[in-house]
């Protein structure tokens, strides 16, 4: 059955876009990732075109966040000072991705910045999760192979301007979060994702936040910078497809809640080397179209199109 | 007498409504509901005559859609640092959105490159170029691009020998509009065409117009993009907690 999409200007079958839903859906909740990262992508694969695949990709990524951050906020694991900070660091970033995006838009280079940064991110990620659930791996083997430190001080908490994160335990400056939430707005804007794939691990590693706190505050962030973004897409160029919206929303959460089901029941470890492997067969993907010589060398923008 | 002559001068100063096209179409609106897929038009009509049959030429029949034009820019890509980068630019005044042509025979062969010039019926003809990037090597190379991408999209199709003609008098030929095809008035065109000159036209309109919902949604997005924005995020976060809720409620 094929969905016209209203937005897209052009048609796509229906249960290939509830399966992409539903596959990063199960994805997302097997391994508590938010999966923007893949749904984008994707939806290039299929056909729509990346404008409004990656604002309706980060529309996507409000709905799979809202429930977990609802149910954090519960359970009070959510360091809603740090939250709140790195929120207005997103929300700039976003900002300054929405002006890179329709610059890039105009200039004609949009599909290239776009390809660019998932080959970038799509590859360190793939390539460390890669890395992480091998050792994690060899580890469940050798159990007494030496630990990574947890906690350790660098130059981040010698800047000034220290502010008291007390939920978190902290006591640095306000310009390491910040500028974490710039650049996590960023990739938003330009990619389509949450971002949770780069602010988690800057939450814990660069920050030194307590993992207990860090999935709820990086939800929180997430979620409202994904719905500012969708936001600023919506009335700045008109790329978000409401249509497209709903079956990867609907997809997403019917799959999301199979994932979390399988998950229990499934071993993660070796389930994670996979997901390593899908994100680095997509990064593969398209890298393969920017590097190789394309069959038509010619491209169309068309005037108020995408 | 006399009566007889002046009506035989007038015929013989009219040659062109000798003979007169009769178009119908199978449809004249095309909705872009929620599950377009594309939309076959069928054109046909007849021959109308007041004089006998001409014998020592062929009639033809030439048939052209158009969509609402776009300007549009096409790109060329080269190789920059290993990969493939858009680097060249040039601009199109207006091109179609949709142009397909049907005709009884190779449009070369039954049409003056005189009358295609003056009746802009060849795809070709159709798009016009904007005056920037004429120091180019190539400018033609650009548009040829985009009729051969717009052709494999078929958003362009010259259907030779399509339409089917039969004893000079009724023709017939399908169009296939696909589904990437954008809203608008589509203008059909029915040419009758004798000995490379066209001697009879005719022009019909399609409305293209997305269906209740689309439209709605469309004008929301590009009307009150605010409004548009907030309805996003509504339905978002109504499915997002909406299905978790749901779930947790089966559960229990």
């Amino acid at each position: 059955m094929q969905i016209y999409l209203p937005i897209a200007e052009t048609s796509v079958n229906a249960f290939t876009l509830l399966g992409v839903g539903g596959g990063v859906g199960v994805l997302s909740g097997m391994f508590g990732v938010g999966g923007g990262f893949l749904i984008t992508p994707l939806l290039f694969f299929i056909g729509v075109p990346p404008a409004v695949a990656v604002a309706t990709g980060v529309n996507q990524v409000v709905a799979s966040s809202i429930s977990g951050v609802l149910a954090h906020l519960k359970r009070k694991t959510v360091d809603l000072r740090m939250g709140t900070v790195l929120l207005i660091g997103g929300l700039f970033g976003s900002l300054l991705g929405i002006w890179f995006f329709n610059l890039m838009s105009r200039l004609g280079q949009i599909d290239l910045i776009v390809q660019l940064s998932y080959v970038i991110f799509l590859g360190i990620i793939g390539g460390l999760m890669l890395q992480e659930s091998l050792r994690a791996l060899m580890r469940s083997k050798n159990p007494n192979a030496a630990r990574r430190k947890l906690h350790t001080h660098t130059w981040v908490h010698n800047l000034p301007m220290k502010m008291k994160f007390r939920t978190s335990g902290l006591y640095i400056s306000v310009f390491p979060p910040l500028l974490v939430g710039v650049g996590v707005g960023i990739l938003a804007a330009i990619m389509g994702v949450g971002g949770g794939f780069v602010l988690v691990p800057a939450m814990i590693y660069l920050l030194g936040m307590p993992t207990k706190v860090v999935i709820g505050t990086s939800l929180f962030q997430v979620t409202f910078v994904a719905a500012f973004t969708t936001m600023m897409h919506a009335v700045t160029n008109q790329s978000v497809d409401v249509m497209l919206a709903i079956f990867l929303i609907l997809g997403g959460v019917i799959g999301a809640q199979v994932g979390t089901r399988l998950g229990v029941k499934l071993r993660a470890e070796q389930l994670r080397i996979l997901l390593a492997l899908l994100v680095l067969a997509v990064c593969g993907k398209i890298a393969f179209d920017l590097l190789w010589t394309p069959s038509e060398l010619y491209s169309i923008t068309v005037e108020g199109r995408f | 007498m006399r009566a007889l002559l002046v009506l035989a001068f007038i015929f013989a100063a009219l040659p062109l409504r000798a003979e007169e096209v009769i178009v119908g179409l199978s449809q004249n609106r095309v909705s872009l509901t929620v599950n377009f897929e594309g939309s076959e038009i069928l054109i046909f009509g007849a021959v109308r005559r007041e004089l006998a049959l001409p014998e020592d030429s062929t009639l033809d029949v030439i048939v052209a859609i158009e969509g609402p034009p776009q300007q549009a820019t096409i790109w060329r890509k080269a190789r920059r640092a290993g990969i493939w980068v858009n680097t060249e630019g040039q601009e199109v005044r207006a091109a179609p959105s949709f142009y397909a042509v049907a005709s009884t025979g190779p449009l070369s062969e039954i049409l003056s490159a005189d009358a295609d010039l003056t009746h802009r019926i060849s795809t070709r003809l159709a798009i016009f170029e904007a005056r920037t990037g004429v120091d180019r090597a190539d400018p033609a190379a650009f548009t040829e691009a985009l009729i051969r991408i717009r052709e494999a999209e078929g958003l362009y199709q010259q259907r030779e020998g399509t339409v089917d003609l039969q004893r000079d008098t009724l023709f017939s030929t399908r169009l296939t509009l696909p589904k990437t095809i954008v809203e608008g008035s589509y203008a059909a065109r029915i040419f009758l065409v004798r000995d490379g000159d066209v001697i009879d036209e005719f022009e019909t309109f399609i409305d293209v117009r997305k269906a209740v919902l689309e439209r709605w949604l469309t004008n929301l997005a590009y009307d009150q993009p605010f409004l548009y924005g907030l309805l996003a995020l509504f339905l978002a976060v109504f499915f997002g907690w909406g299905a978790s809720a749901l779930f947790r409620l089966l559960r229990n």
